[in-house]
């Protein structure tokens, strides 16, 4: 399995000769390359491995090993040397923790552990390598023009692309080293990277906002790491193997509790309640690295983990309460939606609210739930990544992200307001993808034992989904009589990335039928033995919608011709073109439109506090699990 | 397995029983209010006239945005009387009234607007009672199928009673009618003018009137399906359910979006979340 090293390997050169190549429009061409490159590998590795099932590689332990040991101490070196520079302690402090236990099991078990399957392949890992390299790397090349704006913007922020676009690479390498390592050892190893990748991202302006955000990043995903690391040692310490595929296969008499803890390190770098406040504040970073954690990195390691567990999990007492932090962060983080206006905040609660979905299907277990899952990944990965790319055009023309401001846009940027209107119609309306997952996601609740409580998180959650999806597309398409179009400034290359990034959303629903046949259908078949399906059907009747909704825009065409076209009605007063009217005492006044945010409901400390509230208590009952149906009784 | 034959029959009956049950709405409304009211084929009347008036729009892309809402109403309904997969009904109704909202907002009117802002907080308010309405008969039949769920031979009233009461009540603002019709006024409650459809007119206007027949119907379809077991029953109970109806509307002044999406929810989470407890714990029938 060459194309494994490959798709390692092959980001990890790109970000060294992009590290080494001077400000040159050749270190460009460098990114654009690699990601062709990569995204062509992962289409490969499709091609070849899709009709293979899983597969184990067998691969050197030792060298890489003692060279990832070596690795994870320069980082957490890195770590402590930051924190003292920026004087945080606390990182500090958990970093020498998470270094010692670290090293307490390199030293203590990792002898005595042998893994014979460094490395592996099944459908899932395909899925999350087609999004890394098809996404992930779609995203870097959209880095490139929009880092030239952000600098000519920002002449304040020190141009630091050169080491940008190294992590970027960087982090795109992790993430394919976590979707395909079996041995837990590799696995956390590369989860650090991509802690380590977001931690200087997210502080890539230098501001103290910035630094402080980094670090708050820094500081939840290091108390993650550490329940990682007690995983580990727990396996170190019970004689456990430390092969992923042999550790699920065991079951949950004996992989419980590092499935526990390693879904608990999932819910960190997931960002679920109570730990969402460090996604919140990574929107400081420049958009592309906001689109790269929500999308198809970080996040998306989060809850690749626990979805890899949710057969261990399924039916136990922890599972079900990782799938209810899951389910009420659906529902808490959807509301806090409605009361935001900054477009990045309400694009970053829902990529919470989504990712607690995935949660809840993966703590459900069930393989219902698992092909729900995966679905949820998917389609969530290519519609985020959409709007946030498009809200970073828009920001950068518009110079704003509230969503007040983006009134009209499909007048002022026709091709990039409908292509976000796409992205967000792929978030919640059917028959386009999310809205399949939500479907299956419904289906799966139902059907689990104790699913009441998941059906009206997720009915109530999704109502509520609706609600600030829809007004948020209503602005875009409201006032159209409002300032100049200026899509011309949006650089060529953005565009053309929004482009085929709208394109996948679409073709990856009309493809869903085959994306669940080859690869999620024998997926969940291999786990459980049986697997899920939307029926013949429900997949004509969903692809009828598809076509229906693809061809009624042409009506646009019938209706522009011979109407007769007047002004809105504003209740008789004399109204301007560019909707000023005469108010009372002949006072020249602009008609305003807001949507509404109903703080009064869902306000946003108050809500997120009573979330925190609640899944820490879940957090709690999650371990306390453990003592009644785990090994540690 | 989904039956053509009944999708068509809907497409065509639909409109011709919506239009006359409308029409009978009317009447009958008159007659509460001491009026004799107009004929029972007023409605069609009326929407033959809109077709015939002059064409005139605001922007060009809300008579599109009328189209594909009155072609997805069209199309949950005849996917449900088809014997379609409840869940994917529901959806394709969400995205229907999403596209009607999605119409008032392109006609960039202060007063669409807020139509359009208040038509979802009331998709808000109703969509999880529908969503678990659904839930509910799945596990009361243990399918998703319509034609299934109408073929189930005993009265599933019987084990939904909190799903059909929590049903009712959104079923008043699915209805437009009094006293939840907040985003519409349909009863010249004047400050928000005709709120979502203010700015519609002409054909455009017909559209919207004759998708609100279509979804009546497919909505006493969704009331069927719990007396589905002895049709003579359904007919009685149908009936008493929309009089019942006509005589709230009536009866009720109109109450703030925020106290019907507050009153709507607690109904919803207190019957369903009881209802399906009882469903899961204790079995069906």
């Amino acid at each position: 399995m060459d194309i494994l090293l490959f798709l390692l390997l092959a980001p990890l050169i790109a970000a060294v000769l992009l590290l080494a190549l001077p400000d040159h429009p050749i270190r460009d061409w460098v990114v654009r390359v690699a990601a062709v490159v990569i995204g062509g590998a992962s289409c490969y590795l499709l091609a070849t491995a899709f009709d293979k099932g899983s597969q184990v590689v067998a691969f050197p332990t030792e060298p890489v090993g003692q060279v990832m040991t070596v690795l994870a101490v320069v980082i957490a070196l890195y770590i402590i040397a930051m924190g003292a520079k920026y004087r945080k302690p606390v990182p500090i402090v958990l970093a020498l923790v998470q270094a010692g236990l670290l090293l307490w099991f390199e030293l203590v078990y990792a002898p005595g552990m042998h893994a014979e399957h460094n490395l592996f392949v099944d459908e899932f890992s395909i899925v999350m390598a087609l999004i890394i390299g098809i996404i992930g790397s779609a995203i870097c090349v959209y880095a490139i023009p929009y880092m030239r704006t952000y600098h000519g913007q920002h002449p304040e922020i020190p141009d630091h692309r050169r080491a940008f676009f190294f992590v970027l690479f960087v982090f795109l390498s992790a993430m394919f080293g976590i979707v395909f390592s079996n041995n837990l050892a590799w696995l956390f190893f590369f989860w650090e990277v991509t802690t380590l990748c977001s931690f200087v991202l997210i502080g890539y302006s230098g501001t103290t906002e910035a630094i402080d955000n980094s670090f708050l990043a820094l500081v939840l995903n290091l108390v993650g790491g550490i329940g990682f690391v007690g995983a580990l040692l727990w396996l170190g310490m019970t004689q456990g193997t430390i092969e992923l595929d042999r550790l699920v296969g065991a079951g949950a008499a004996v992989a419980l509790v590092p499935a526990t803890l390693i879904s608990f390190a999932g819910l960190t770098k997931s960002a679920q309640l109570p730990f969402s406040s460090w996604l919140l504040g990574a929107m400081v970073a420049p958009t592309p690295v906001s689109a790269l954690l929500h999308s198809s990195t970080m996040v998306k390691a989060g809850v690749y983990a626990i979805v890899k567990f949710a057969p261990v999990l399924s039916g136990t007492p922890s599972g079900f309460f990782v799938g209810l932090v899951g389910g009420v962060t659906f529902l808490a983080a959807s509301a806090i939606a409605v009361t935001q206006s900054n477009a990045k905040r309400v694009l970053a609660y829902s990529t919470v609210a989504n990712l607690g979905l995935v949660v809840a299907c993966a703590g459900i277990g069930t393989y219902e739930a698992v092909w729900a899952a995966i679905l949820l990944i998917i389609f969530h990965a290519i519609a985020k990544s959409l709007l946030f790319m498009g809200v970073g055009s828009v920001e950068h023309q518009v110079h704003s992200r509230d969503i007040e401001d983006m009134a009209g846009l499909v007048t002022r940027m026709p091709r990039v307001g409908v292509m976000m209107l796409i992205g967000m119609a792929g978030m919640y309306l059917a028959p386009l993808g999310m809205l399949i997952s939500k479907w299956a996601t419904l289906r799966a609740f139902i059907d689990a034992p104790g699913g009441v409580v998941f059906l009206l998180l997720i009915a109530f959650g999704s109502a509520i989904t609706v609600f600030f999806w829809a007004k948020w597309m209503g602005i875009l398409i409201a006032r159209p009589n409002r300032g100049e179009p200026i899509e011309d400034r949006v650089p060529r290359e953005e565009l053309a990335v929004l482009g085929l990034v709208a394109f996948l959303v679409i073709a990856a629903s009309l493809l869903f039928p085959w994306i669940s046949k080859f690869l999620l259908e024998p997926h969940v078949l291999s786990i459980y033995g049986h697997t899920a399906e939307l029926g013949q059907d429900n997949i004509i009747i969903m692809l009828l919608m598809l076509g229906a909704v693809l061809v009624l825009p042409l009506s646009l065409l019938y209706f522009r011709s011979g109407r007769h076209r007047l002004a809105p009605y504003m209740g008789g007063r004399p109204t301007t073109a560019d909707m000023h009217f005469s108010g009372s005492l002949g006072i020249q006044r602009e008609m305003g439109l807001h949507n509404y945010y109903l703080e009064d409901w869902f306000g946003e400390p108050r809500t997120f506090r009573a979330g925190v509230v609640v899944t820490v208590v879940l957090i709690v009952l999650m371990f306390a699990g453990l003592f009644v149906a785990g090994g540690l009784a | 397995m989904i039956n053509v034959l009944f999708a068509v029959a809907f497409l065509v009956l639909a409109p011709i029983l919506g239009g006359l049950i409308a029409g009978i709405d009317r009447k009958l409304t008159a007659r509460m209010q001491g009026r004799v009211g107009p004929p029972v084929l007023q409605p069609f009347y009326d929407v033959g006239k809109l077709l015939e008036k002059e064409h005139v729009i605001v922007s060009v892309s809300q008579n599109f945005f009328v189209l594909a809402y009155l072609v997805f109403i069209a199309f949950s309904g005849a996917l449900f009387f088809a014997g379609g997969d409840l869940l994917l009904v529901v959806f394709a109704l969400t995205l229907a009234h999403v596209l009607l909202v999605l119409g008032a907002y392109s006609a960039t009117s202060p007063y669409s607007f807020i139509g359009a802002e208040r038509e979802l907080v009331q998709l808000m308010a109703y969509e999880p009672m529908v969503i678990l309405a659904a839930a509910g008969f799945y596990l009361a039949t243990g399918s998703f199928s319509v034609m299934e769920i109408a073929a189930f031979p005993r009265p599933l009233i019987a084990v939904l009673p909190g799903i059909f009461i929590g049903l009712f009540y959104v079923l008043t603002m699915k209805l437009r009618k009094s006293p939840f019709d907040i985003a519409t006024s349909h009863h010249a409650h004047q400050e928000i003018v005709k709120g979502v459809t203010t700015e519609f007119s002409g054909s455009t206007l017909g559209m919207v009137e004759v998708a609100h027949w279509y979804e009546t119907v497919f909505l006493l379809g969704l009331f069927w399906l719990f007396f589905a077991w002895s049709p003579v029953i359904a007919v009685i109970a149908l009936a008493i359910l929309y009089l019942a109806e006509i005589f709230i509307d009536n009866a009720t002044a109109r109450v703030r979006w925020g106290f019907a999406l507050r009153s709507i929810w607690a109904v919803t989470l207190v019957l369903s979340a009881a209802n399906l407890v009882w469903l899961q714990y204790f079995g069906g029938l």
